[in-house]
């Protein structure tokens, strides 16, 4: 493809005006081990302020993402030269050994305290295809997931202070940040990077076979529109471009909702936000399938939706409710109560957040409130 | 890490705390036991859950003697690892200040073994297995050291979807759900432990095939539990409870409203809920104030619903078989306005529920199957049908009706890891 030469070119010249002499390395695929540093990849270069994809590394986007304490989120894929992801419907794609995917956790920065980052929805200026301006965003953590010969490694780099390196930390860490909206005005909160069991808590969708995998890239998911530097297309129809990806069936491919779009109807933002936020432990064969409570979509709309369902394992996660879900009473309701907690043993999802995710407690509060129907309680039966 | 102090202190600390184990009613939250004084290293959470992901099948990590701080929760993926404390009295994990978790240690592996240590204060499940073959859990101990609290962290020790599990000499104080629970696993077996202050003591919950004796729970809601749900992966069947003392489980329901166990009166000893092939002998049940034995259906816990159940699911407990027990007080003074207008209806304000309290309900298709009936001989008292099915309009005293056995129950055998954990450490 001809876009990737000159593209190196442009870099290699705005690399010598900045005074660096030589061009950044390509990617580095390490089939074994655990590198210390993220730089050891060559996956995203930090150049001229700037935290950008390196060549031939595709950004990407998806319709609707897991909601982790309001962190922004710079995703990218790399494959080997002549490999390719094999195209599925429901499922994440088929990823060949060799392929890279990482994801940058960040926030813009927000106004006051140094620890202090912006609680917005605002896209960074450039973002994603032109990488982010270090002076405008604070780096958490960049998680790689890496595949290779023996399956899936997960890889979490936390970013140092000075935003130049990313220091592997395989058992997790912890950020005090302040959480605030543009006049400033916040909370403190403790912002947890996982520990490498604990990605593979999400990552092990089927406790039966073990088997890591990715949660973002599948087709109902990255079937949408991303503004790239070369201007705005489709992701799967750019991946399939980029020979990243094979088997693309023709005509009209599945497609999430967007949580956030007014126009989609409710049901499919609600159930599109529990699938991508709940479905990878709350699945037949999930973490959570002990619960019987299924969150995966497109799915059945009963009980195992949590329609009128008693809680099996909740404790005081139950907040004193009765029923995961009671049509039409959001505030009866364990599964809205769990949302919008969070406190150890009673938020959910229990990973991955110390904060509640307002916007998203709104949609299936709306959601439920908007359910017809009650559940009948019988407790005695006539004989 | 650093070593212990003296091992004339600790000697003195473990016989202070057995001490209080043996005398006291309420042995949980103690100073003594606390053990305040023993050595904290900051990074020794870090350094824990490295060890626990370079595990291999075979590694043995060993957690020294000490008072542990953690502030997330621990995770092990890896099959065949155990992981050895110095004593439940001398390595204490906890998890007072957790920021993530929710649970203490999680586990999501096979040939799983963990002795000697004790877990506290966990924000959820003190020690959760989810899913995994050949699990043992021996002499270790999870407790809320502020007592008896609805905020405090549901399940104590937490084997769920898991076949051949032994959980032995271990202990669990103020679970606000239930202290040890196995839930929807195969061949287990729960012996020698001490279960106490928790809603509900020891809970096995759509289990087939369990073995629970020889234990002691005193002081909860309910001493010992034996349940079915609807939903769940299998229904369970063939539980014995024998040879365990079952005291005074009169501590008031403080479990969230809407768990299983909410539905748990304050006084319950043994209690069967839609669970099938349950026999329950040889044990000494005493003092429980609502009443020594309970068997009811789902319809009682208040949680049934036409669309929220699973169809299929079967709410009758079947065959249940309660014989050679020795009972003593208890039924005196039930929990809930309800039961105690029954209770002074029937048998006076002085009076007491027989030994077993029975809601009545029967499956109408089924009620002529010799091997589905509930039998229960005459070391009871008695046995009070309290008639749930019609809004227990006409309860009565069914003794005699019920005067039946039922063929014994098979013993529940270890597949070979687990039983071999189990010799090795008997020699």
């Amino acid at each position: 493809m001809p876009v990737r030469p000159v593209l190196a070119l442009a870099l290699c010249l705005l690399a010598a005006l900045a005074g660096c002499s030589r061009a950044p390395e390509p990617v580095t695929f390490i089939a074994e081990g655990r590198p210390e540093h993220l730089s050891d990849w060559h996956v995203l270069n930090v150049t001229a302020g700037r935290l950008a994809p390196n060549a031939g590394v595709l950004p990407y986007d998806l319709v609707t993402p897991l909601f982790s304490d309001y962190a922004h989120k710079l995703r990218t894929v790399w494959m080997p030269k002549g490999q390719s992801a094999k195209y599925s419907a429901d499922k994440a794609f088929d990823f060949p050994v060799g392929t890279i995917l990482s994801k940058t956790f960040y926030y813009p920065r927000g106004a006051g305290a140094p620890d202090a980052v912006l609680r917005t929805y605002d896209a960074e200026p450039g973002a994603p295809a032109a990488g982010l301006d270090l002076s405008r965003v604070r780096l958490i953590e960049t998680r790689l997931l890496v595949r290779r010969a023996d399956g899936w490694t997960a890889l979490p780099y936390v970013w140092n202070a000075d935003q130049t390196e990313a220091q592997l930390q395989r058992t997790g860490d912890e950020k005090i940040l302040a959480l605030v909206d543009a006049q400033g005005h916040g909370d403190k909160f403790t912002y947890v990077v996982p520990n490498e069991n604990q990605c593979a808590s999400c990552h092990v969708t089927n406790l039966k076979t073990r088997e890591f995998t990715p949660l973002g890239p599948k087709a109902r998911n990255l079937n949408r529109t991303l503004a790239y530097a070369d201007g705005p297309s489709n992701q799967v129809a750019r991946w399939v471009k980029a020979g990243f990806l094979t088997g693309v069936p023709a005509g009209e491919l599945p497609r999430a909702a967007d949580w956030r779009d007014p126009q989609a109807p409710l049901a499919e933002r609600a159930r599109s936000y529990l699938d991508v936020n709940c479905a990878h432990c709350h699945q037949s064969n999930g973490t959570a399938s002990n619960t019987a409570l299924r969150l995966d979509a497109p799915g059945p709309t009963d009980w195992s939706l949590g329609l009128c369902k008693a809680s099996v394992a909740a404790g005081k996660g139950t907040g004193d409710r009765i029923y995961d879900i009671v049509p039409g009473k959001p505030d009866d309701s364990i599964l809205a109560f769990r949302l919008a907690s969070n406190e150890g043993g009673v938020m959910m999802p229990e990973l991955g957040r110390s904060t509640v995710h307002q916007e998203g407690v709104q949609l299936i509060r709306d959601w439920i409130a908007a359910m017809p129907g009650h559940c009948q309680n019988d407790t005695s039966i006539k004989d | 890490m650093q070593p212990i102090r003296t091992s004339r202190r600790l000697l003195a600390l473990a016989f202070a705390a057995a001490g209080v184990l043996a005398a006291c009613s309420k042995p949980a939250p103690d100073a003594s036991v606390r053990a305040g004084d023993l050595p904290v290293d900051a990074e020794f959470g870090k350094k824990l859950q490295a060890q626990l992901l370079d595990a291999k099948p075979g590694t043995v990590i060993e957690i020294p003697a000490g008072r542990w701080h953690l502030d997330r929760g621990l995770s092990l993926r890896v099959n065949g690892v155990t992981i050895h404390g110095a004593g439940m009295e001398q390595t204490i994990l906890s998890f007072r200040n957790q920021v993530a978790g929710p649970e203490g240690l999680l586990a999501q592996a096979s040939d799983f073994r963990i002795e000697g240590l004790t877990i506290e204060d966990t924000k959820g499940d003190a020690l959760k297995i989810n899913s995994g073959d050949n699990i043992t859990i021996r002499g270790v101990r999870v407790r809320w050291t502020d007592g008896p609290k609805t905020s405090n962290g549901a399940y104590g020790l937490y084997p769920v979807k898991t076949t051949n599990v032994l959980i032995e000499d271990s202990q669990s104080f103020g679970a606000a759900d239930a202290g040890i629970y196995v839930g929807q696993s195969r061949n287990v077996v729960v012996r020698g432990c001490r279960a106490e202050q928790n809603v509900a003591g020891i809970e096995i919950e759509n289990t087939i095939d369990a073995d629970v004796h020889d234990n002691v729970a005193t002081g909860n809601t309910g001493g010992i539990l034996v349940f079915n749900m609807p939903n769940l992966s299998q229904p369970g069947h063939s539980t014995r409870v024998f040879h365990n003392k079952v005291d005074a489980n009169n501590t008031a329901n403080f479990g969230a409203k809407g768990t299983a166990v909410a539905s748990v009166p304050a006084g319950s000893g043994v209690v069967v809920n839609s669970n099938s092939l349950v026999e329950i002998f040889d044990n000494d049940v005493t003092n429980n104030a609502t009443a020594n034995v309970i068997i009811s259906s789902y319809f009682s816990t208040g949680y049934f619903s036409t669309k929220g159940v699973q169809p299929g699911y079967d709410p009758y407990p079947r065959g249940i078989h309660v014989h050679g027990n020795r009972f003593a007080g208890g039924g005196d003074s039930p929990d809930g306005m309800e039961l105690k207008v029954l209770k002074t209806a029937m048998f006076g304000l002085n009076g007491h529920f027989p030994d077993v309290l029975w809601d009545g309900y029967v499956d109408p298709a089924r009620a002529n199957v010799a091997e589905e009936r509930l039998c229960v001989d005459a070391s009871a008292s008695g046995v009070l049908n309290a008639d749930g099915p019609h809004k227990y309009k006409d309860p009565k005293v069914v003794t005699d009706a019920l005067r039946c056995t039922l063929a014994p129950l098979a013993p529940v055998t270890l597949s070979a890891p687990a039983a071999a954990h189990a010799s090795a450490a008997s020699i």
